[in-house]
């Protein structure tokens, strides 16, 4: 447990049980979360503060972790805005002014491809489609995940066994091999479908991990505080025992990000990704490796920004588990 | 009040749970009756069988490897250990609230204390506005002593002293005005100037709500100070029943006479306490007869507290105050030993 400053004036003889008693001390006008370190300082009494506010604080002293997340909302908003931003359309091709190398001359920046392309155009777009291929995989596989995991880690013995050894079958599929088949099966090309597949192999993790913290949440005594109280069991799940595993939750999410994104470039490099004229990051790179050299332009590029990407979540995810965990914290100088 | 009718009868209570060195008799054939707003203080050593015999009546111990093997307890002619799941959740929290012994876990660390206490009311009275709810929630914990209730339903478990903690779970146990309010050890985890605050604030509760109270307790001191009626568990079963005068006046088995005599008090002159012999009894095999003999100073022996089983039997004129005891008369001379509380 974590101790934290205690409101002394809580400590009241009983006597005074009556009428709240004149309303303490009022926080020194407005010392909200925002001008939490200014009540340090001054050795102010100190407001209440969640859990969150706590974890932003942590955050924010992990710089390289601030640093990621600036780029990573930096890349995401160049996707959003793709249409707006991009000087050409990702499939407007050029046929006069194929493969040029990266120029400043009409904003090829990053230079054209075979088809006279503009690439900066077909790698944002690109950032498009992967990014929102990777948050959805990530959202979708969170949520399976968590609701096996809870169900799980909840009602243990049978009902833990079936939904477990599910989880373990799932686990021990050749990913790549189920990928390329259910592409192949399902069709391809459709951003929605290759983020199911990819969703539908992702949660596992996530399910683990959430049926372990279940596991032993459920023998605290607040868990059988509420279940004196009349909570049913759903709302025991939802109210008492999730909120004590979202840190978990969410480090395991902006991982499964980076990891849907190089599995859908994997994918989308193998050819059963993303189909033409859509781009997406791994299918650009695809496209480019049959030039070697001659057009480096075209694997570089896209490759630096799935790199970027990756790292930049991984750091993001590094920040977001010291920031949520303090106890289980490395000491940073 | 001891002739109104009985909120809460309990009979022939008997539970049991598997372990891997064999079946623990927790409970054994417990009968008592709870009237309204009275406080029952249940006493007994740990693993009596004390909060077993009312955790299992609401449910709340894990089956298996828990078993309830037989008995009844008709609450307001319910039988609760009949009732579906469903109904025993409408009844828990609602008419029989539970405070926990130990404020610092029983609080859920991510909710304010306000989340907490509306989470009580909203589940027994749905579509409860928020607004309603935040308003009772802060009359609950002014009624309670909370100070400034106002600002403090906004703060988290970990911003509370364990004091103030224990108040908080006592608002949210007369959350939905309950007619039996079961304390299992409510002061154990509190240190000693706050047990005392804790005392006046469930004074308070039982004011508020006229809930019957069951204070589960080994602390005889705080029988004596809250309890009008107890019964003495030992080793799964009752050894003794009666009302608090009589129990600390004339205890009619050994056991009792030497939990009091184990007892620090201010107003004997006693050199030395003096501590029950032995160790509690192993509950997967009970010492046969009476499971108190092999530590009994009465027994001296005697067979036939190692072959029967002493049944509840009744004392003094009104037969409120029963004990299980052989040999029950011969402890008339004990009072002196143990010396009259006023």
């Amino acid at each position: 447990m974590v101790s934290e400053e205690l409101d002394e004036k809580g400590l009241r003889p009983a006597g005074a049980q009556s009428a709240a008693g004149p309303a303490a001390p009022e926080d020194p006008a407005g010392v909200g979360p925002a001008d939490l370190s200014l009540a340090y300082e001054s050795g102010v009494e100190v407001k209440a503060r969640s859990q969150w506010a706590y974890a932003r604080m942590r955050f924010f002293r992990h710089r390289l972790a601030v640093a990621s997340l600036v780029v990573l909302i930096l890349i995401a908003l160049v996707g959003v805005f793709a249409p707006q931003l991009a000087p050409y359309g990702y499939d407007e091709l050029d046929l006069d002014n194929t493969t040029r190398s990266p120029t400043l001359e009409d904003w090829h920046l990053f230079g054209t491809d075979q088809l006279g392309r503009d690439y900066l155009s077909r790698v944002i777009f690109g950032i498009r489609t992967s990014l929102w291929v990777a948050v959805f995989v990530a959202l979708v596989s969170t949520a399976l995940g968590t609701a096996v995991g809870a169900l799980a880690g909840y009602y243990g013995g049978r009902v833990d066994n079936l939904l477990m050894r599910f989880t373990d079958l799932i686990l021990t599929l050749p990913g790549l091999a189920v990928l390329l088949t259910a592409s192949v099966f399902f069709g391809s090309g459709d951003p929605l479908k290759i983020g199911l597949i990819l969703a539908f192999l992702f949660w596992t993790a996530v399910a683990r991990i959430v049926r372990g913290l279940f596991l032993s949440l459920r023998e605290k005594e607040f868990v059988e505080a509420a279940k004196a109280a009349g909570a049913s069991d759903l709302r025991i799940i939802v109210r008492h025992m999730l909120p004590n595993c979202i840190g978990p939750i969410i480090v395991n999410t902006t991982l499964v990000v980076a990891g849907a994104i190089l599995v859908e470039a994997a994918l989308s490099f193998l050819g059963f990704g993303i189909q033409p004229p859509n781009a997406a990051l791994g299918k650009l790179i695809s496209d480019g490796q049959g030039e070697g050299f001659e057009l480096w332009w075209l694997v570089t590029f896209p490759g630096l920004v799935i790199v970027v990407i990756a790292l930049c979540i991984n750091f993001v995810g590094d920040g977001l588990r010291d920031a949520l965990d303090p106890t289980q914290r490395r000491v940073r100088a | 009040m001891l002739k109104s009718k009985p909120i809460l009868t309990i009979r022939d209570l008997t539970v049991e749970f598997d372990t891997e060195d064999g079946v623990v008799h927790a409970v054994t054939d417990v009968s008592y009756d709870l009237h309204p707003g009275e406080v029952l203080g249940v006493v007994g050593e740990s693993g009596s069988g004390k909060s077993v015999s009312m955790l299992s009546m609401l449910g709340l111990i894990r089956v298996p490897p828990g078993r309830i093997v037989n008995g009844e307890a008709i609450f307001k002619s319910e039988d609760l250990l009949k009732l579906s799941p469903d109904r025993l959740r409408e009844i828990r929290g609602g008419s029989i609230a539970m405070i926990f012994q130990d404020p610092m876990t029983a609080l859920n660390p991510v909710l304010t204390i306000g989340d907490q206490i509306s989470e009580a009311i909203k589940a027994h009275n749905p579509g409860t506005n928020g607004n309603a709810a935040r308003k009772r929630t802060i009359e609950l914990l002014e009624i309670v002593g909370v100070p400034a209730a106002e600002r403090r339903v906004d703060q988290f478990p970990h911003e509370f002293s364990g004091g103030m903690r224990q108040r908080a779970m006592i608002a949210m146990a007369i959350a939905n005005d309950p007619s039996v309010l079961v304390a299992d050890e409510p002061t154990t985890a509190l240190d000693v100037t706050i047990q005392a605050q804790i005392v006046e604030v469930l004074k308070t509760a039982q004011r508020e709500t006229q809930a019957a109270i069951v204070l589960i307790t080994h602390d005889l001191g705080l029988i004596a100070e809250l309890a009008d009626r107890v019964v003495v568990m030992y080793a799964g079963r009752v050894v003794e029943l009666g009302d608090v005068f009589s129990i600390f006046n004339s205890p009619r088995h050994p056991y009792t006479v030497g939990l009091l005599n184990s007892l620090a008090r201010l107003d004997t002159d006693k050199e030395w306490l003096e501590p029950i012999p032995g160790q509690p009894p192993s509950l997967i095999t009970p010492p046969p007869g009476c499971a108190f003999h092999p530590r009994c100073a009465q027994s001296q022996g005697r067979t036939i507290c190692r072959t029967d089983v002493p049944e509840l039997r009744a004392f003094g004129e009104s037969g409120d105050h029963q004990s299980a005891c052989h040999f029950a008369e011969e402890l008339e001379s004990a009072r002196v030993r143990v010396g009259a509380v006023s």
